[in-house]
């Protein structure tokens, strides 16, 4: 396995680039990363929207969420693999569909975290800040969202290993990954399939533990803040 | 001028089939301290929370300085921001500093520079005699030093009239007396003030009236000599003797 890497070792971690695009562990964590990120804004809306007082917004948000959770994330992909490229009329990159797609399947997990979130915040927190005069949008800003979001850290830094590991379907749809690049090693090495999968699995695992660690700092952190002490 | 700052006109409310508030009316002249108390589930924080809209009633009116407070278009956000209110449990804001607790009101609603926020949340520290406090995180707080911050956020909004819920219920002992004595020099500088408490030293020192509650009703309606010494209800007489003796336990 040693050997593999060393020899694969660029393969393994940027693709074919400079000369190709992007590829790699590189272009995972880019994808996973991309995801979350722009999922979060939507997730935000939809958490909010789901624990509102307004019908029309709670129930779009519900479906949302319980239609793209309850489908798995390969047919997510095809289905944006097929439709994209209808609906904008251009050829759309297999790494924007990948994303698009994820955006949207993380959306529904998160939204749920944001739900979690915010009503575990005890009741007492809406009513001080709007017996002080804050206004609902105020309420969730200044109040609501900064605790909710300190206290789904640990969630959503889950979520995130979670993303990195599912991106590893998008292959696919020919996404420069790293699973990709497993793919290529695997068919240029006959025999060495266990080997090369080996070494695939070390460097998900190796990143989402290293991500875990860093969680368990960051939450230590957060809670030694409200306490005080740093 | 005795003008009436709180208002109740024939208040009536319904937690699905159960009548929680049926006809309350009366009302809070300003400047006075008003004490509610009663057994619990007799209504009095249902009451107090329908004064800042916290709970809707469903029948009957609520006056604050004359304007009818569920009134079509009432602003609600300014009608709040015109009312002090204080929680049972306190609920400072876990993640703001003692000092930005204070300011939060000022700045985002009344409109307030920081600098003038700072200054204001920093002497009203030093009223409830937290001056040291101001950078401190709430839970570094024991709770009546919680409790005396939510008096002094409270005050923030320069509200005509406070309202507690049950100020001092989830307080230590020891705690509950520099609560109090803050709430006793507010009542001594003007403040209006409706309080539901079951201190009933508070209520014969401080108020001017109160008001007994049972099952949604205001029950009896005296003056603190009056309702210590001959309460004229039953039910209020059978109160009096419990928690005038609350360490009394009767052998069975």
């Amino acid at each position: 396995m040693l050997e593999l890497i060393q020899q694969y070792g660029v393969l393994f971690l940027v693709g074919s680039w400079p000369n190709g695009p992007l590829g790699g562990f590189a272009a995972t964590l880019i994808l996973a990363f991309l995801g979350m990120l722009l999922s979060f804004p939507i997730a935000i809306v939809i958490g909010i929207a789901r624990t509102g007082g307004l019908r029309a917004p709670r129930l779009l948000a519900t479906i949302w969420v319980y239609a793209f959770r309850g489908i798995p994330l390969v047919m997510i992909i095809f289905w944006a693999y097929f439709v994209l490229p209808r609906l904008t009329g251009i050829a759309v990159p297999a790494f924007v569909t990948a994303l698009c797609a994820i955006v949207v399947y993380e959306s529904a997990f998160l939204g749920e975290i944001v739900r979690a979130g915010l009503q575990g915040l005890p009741a007492g927190q809406a009513e001080a800040a709007r017996s002080v005069g804050l206004s609902y949008g105020q309420t969730m800003w200044h109040v609501m969202l900064p605790q909710a979001l300190a206290n789904m850290v640990p969630s959503i830094v889950n979520q995130f290993v979670s993303t990195i590991k599912a991106t590893s379907i998008v292959y696919i749809i020919g996404v420069q990954e790293v699973t990709f690049a497993a793919q290529q090693v695997n068919s240029m090495e006959v025999g060495k399939a266990f080997q090369t999968f080996m070494a695939l699995a070390c460097f998900y695992f190796t990143v989402c533990y290293l991500i875990s660690l860093i969680a368990q700092y960051l939450e230590r952190r957060m809670h030694r803040r409200q306490m005080g002490i740093a | 001028m005795r003008t009436n700052m709180i208002e109740l006109d024939g208040v009536n409310k319904w937690y699905g089939n159960y009548h929680a508030l049926s006809d309350v009316t009366g009302s809070v002249t300003n400047g006075e301290v008003l004490v509610v108390c009663g057994p619990s589930g007799s209504g009095k924080s249902t009451l107090i929370r329908t004064i800042n809209r916290l709970e809707p009633i469903q029948r009957g009116t609520i006056r604050i300085g004359g304007e009818d407070i569920y009134k079509q278009g009432k602003d609600i956000n300014a009608l709040r921001a015109g009312i002090g209110f204080v929680f049972q449990q306190f609920n400072l804001f876990p993640h703001l500093s003692v000092r930005q607790n204070i300011t939060l009101s000022p700045v985002k609603v009344g409109g307030m520079s920081r600098a003038q926020a700072d200054e204001l949340a920093d002497s009203l520290l030093a009223k409830v005699g937290l001056a040291h406090k101001a950078d401190a995180m709430p839970a570094n707080l024991s709770g009546g030093q919680q409790q005396r911050v939510a008096i002094a956020r409270a005050l923030a909004q320069r509200p005509p009239v406070i309202l507690f819920d049950e100020p001092t219920s989830a307080l230590d002992p020891e705690m509950v007396g520099e609560v109090l004595s803050v709430m006793k020099q507010l009542a001594q500088d003007g403040m209006t003030m409706m309080v539901v408490t079951h201190e009933m030293g508070f209520a014969r020192d401080v108020a001017d009236w109160i008001w007994f509650m049972d099952e949604g009703k205001i029950v009896e309606r005296a003056r603190p000599d009056q309702f210590f010494t001959s309460p004229e209800h039953p039910r209020a007489q059978k109160f009096l003797s419990d928690v005038l003796r609350p360490h009394s336990v009767s052998s069975h």
